[in-house]
């Protein structure tokens, strides 16, 4: 009987692992032919496609030394997106750290209403206000600038609301003997608790960086000099009614990835908490 | 929570004139205020504002130099059956995304919990690798892989199936396969996750005490795990509803900039920015939005009322 059971079990796990490894190859797989295909010249992406051939002859870095050929732009969108990505974060978790820790701290006035509106707004698409959104950028000078891609987003209200939650679960006894002994308001939340509340920025910090470095659609709308654009909206560019830049396009879809993937390797678990913030149920 | 009644500090400070302003500033009661005050800005200048001008530029005809109120015109000419295609292929994408990353992803994340699952940690962050990459990237991917020339991924694997090549891009269905692929491929992994830490929130004890009253793993599955998930995935149906909706960047990298033939891959944000941006037609497109917001609303209403939110204690 024991034994039996034992056996079924280990069918069972056998079944799992070939289940859940023909679902990593699924999610590995386009990958993987992209990172191939980077090395193939882009003739022959346009006659064949994206696939896992590879033929030593035709292996080729060209399409990698062509990214940072001074006639292409790749360097450009590259440096943008690094600016836009750090000053956003930056931004980003100062002021919804703030935010979502009055929230959870003070008792004031408005507050409830305050924050059923940071929830109404996570349940609104931004896509239905992008047209007067684009009205108003032309208006505050907006247009073409790394700020008007920042700005508009960058009291988020998902950071607010996960700030929120993770404050409010810090001990706050210590919060009045700080100030008895002469801490202000704003000490007490840049000295105390910020750093008591240094996960929750981790967390954020991925999400916030990671969404803002692959952000689409608002930039696309927001930036339209070529020296201007992030390495996506970049990359859009390079596929034209009239035939598409393959060579840049998928080197640099490569290349785009690679940051992430390492700070992925070496901070997953903020990563995941992060991606799965708004699903806490507090 | 009763920390207003402390204001030891303020009233030290308190004493001359010249630093009323300032002591005011770092008093307890004005504290909190300078604290959401970045939210208070950022919600009426890039929200409130936005939404209140959607709603009448919706009734606006607006050319360059001239804007004139025209009353319900812009959402009469909606009603043509281009927009009303894009409505029908945004709300089909969004009923077949729901219906395969829900379930699977939550069955998934089950088996991935279980005692015998092996390598558990390598899964997790093998299938959440996807969502690292941006939808031009994937989009990109995608398009490759699903080209028409019979060397492009998909078709060599058809054919060597023994089925005829496809144009996956060129006919209604197959481009909302593609897309639906592309949808699992970027989301199964995090979906997966939400439900994983769900999961972590159910006691052993739950199922224990069911194992001695002789429930089976289907039992167990059926009447602990999916009720003990609903919160989340309440949450999860949510945020991929309003995805579903919003979707645009998937068909706009797919069909080289919403070009998709017989607008087979045209949504209702693909809409907005077509009459929009490409039209230039600020009112039509300040329509779509309200329109698009108009169906999340009664989306939200409908599910509230399902999942009987509105009965929740608070």
């Amino acid at each position: 009987m024991k034994y039996a059971e034992k056996s079924k079990w280990s069918l069972n796990r056998v079944l799992l692992l070939l289940l859940f490894i023909a679902l990593a190859i699924f999610a590995l797989f386009p990958i993987v032919t992209l990172a191939i295909a980077s090395f193939k010249p882009a003739q022959e992406l346009l006659r064949n496609g994206l696939n896992l051939r590879l033929d030593r002859d035709l292996l080729t870095f060209s399409n990698y030394t062509n990214l940072f050929s001074p006639k292409e732009h790749y360097v450009t969108w590259y440096k943008n997106s690094i600016l836009i990505t750090f000053t956003f974060t930056l931004l980003c978790l100062l002021l919804s750290s703030m935010v979502g820790y009055a929230f959870a701290v003070y008792k004031f006035r408005m507050r409830n209403s305050l924050f059923a509106l940071v929830i109404i707004i996570m349940a609104i698409p931004i896509e239905i206000i992008m047209l007067p959104m684009y009205k108003l950028s032309i208006s505050l000078h907006l247009i073409n600038n790394m700020w008007g891609v920042i700005l508009p987003f960058v009291v988020a209200p998902l950071p607010i609301f996960f700030f929120r939650q993770y404050a409010g679960g810090l001990p706050k006894d210590f919060l009045d003997a700080a100030r008895v002994d002469g801490c202000t308001e704003y000490g007490i939340f840049f000295k105390i608790m910020m750093p008591l509340m240094a996960p929750a920025f981790s967390s954020m910090a991925i999400l916030q960086a990671l969404a803002s470095w692959n952000n689409f659609l608002w930039p696309l709308i927001v930036l339209n000099s070529t020296n201007k654009l992030t390495i996506p909206i970049g990359l859009s560019t390079l596929l034209t009614p009239y035939g598409n830049n393959y060579k840049i396009l998928i080197a640099g879809s490569v290349f785009a990835i690679i940051p992430v993937l390492i700070v992925f390797v070496f901070f997953q678990k903020y990563f995941i908490e992060g991606m799965t913030a708004g699903g806490v149920k507090g | 929570m009763s920390n207003t009644n402390t204001p030891k500090v303020t009233q030290v400070k308190q004493t001359s004139g010249s630093t009323s302003m300032s002591s005011l500033l770092y008093s307890q009661k004005l504290a909190p205020y300078v604290f959401v005050l970045p939210f208070i800005i950022s919600f009426s200048v890039f929200f409130a504002y936005p939404v209140i001008s959607a709603f009448i530029m919706s009734f606006q005809e607006i050319v360059p130099g001239s804007t004139k109120f025209i009353g319900i015109e812009n959402y009469k000419e909606l009603w043509n059956p281009t927009f009303l295609k894009a409505i029908k292929n945004s709300a089909i994408y969004t009923a077949l995304s729901l219906l395969l990353l829900i379930p699977i992803p939550l069955v998934l994340a089950v088996f991935l919990n279980s005692k015998v699952m092996m390598f558990k940690n390598f899964f997790r962050s093998t299938l959440f690798i996807p969502a690292l990459t941006s939808v031009v990237v994937a989009g990109t991917i995608f398009r490759l892989a699903f080209g028409e020339l019979e060397g492009s991924l998909m078709n060599t694997l058809i054919t060597s199936f023994g089925l005829d090549k496809q144009r996956w891009l060129g006919e209604r269905w197959l481009g909302m396969m593609t897309l639906l692929i592309l949808a699992c491929w970027r989301w199964m992994g995090i979906n997966m996750l939400y439900f994983m830490a769900g999961l972590q929130n159910i006691s052993k004890e739950v199922y224990e005490s069911a194992e001695i009253d002789g429930a089976n793993i289907w039992n167990k599955f059926a009447n602990i795990t999916v009720p003990l998930l609903k919160p989340i995935t309440v949450y999860v149906f949510t945020i991929s509803i309003y995805g579903g909706f919003a979707m645009f960047t998937e068909s706009y990298m797919l069909w080289n900039g919403n070009r998709s033939p017989k607008d087979i891959g045209l949504t209702i944000v693909g809409y907005l920015y077509r009459s929009g941006w490409e039209q230039n037609n600020l009112g039509i497109g300040a329509a779509v939005g309200i329109v698009l917001l108009a169906i999340t609303m009664i989306i939200t209403f409908v599910q509230l009322n399902l999942f009987g939110l509105f009965k929740k204690e608070e």
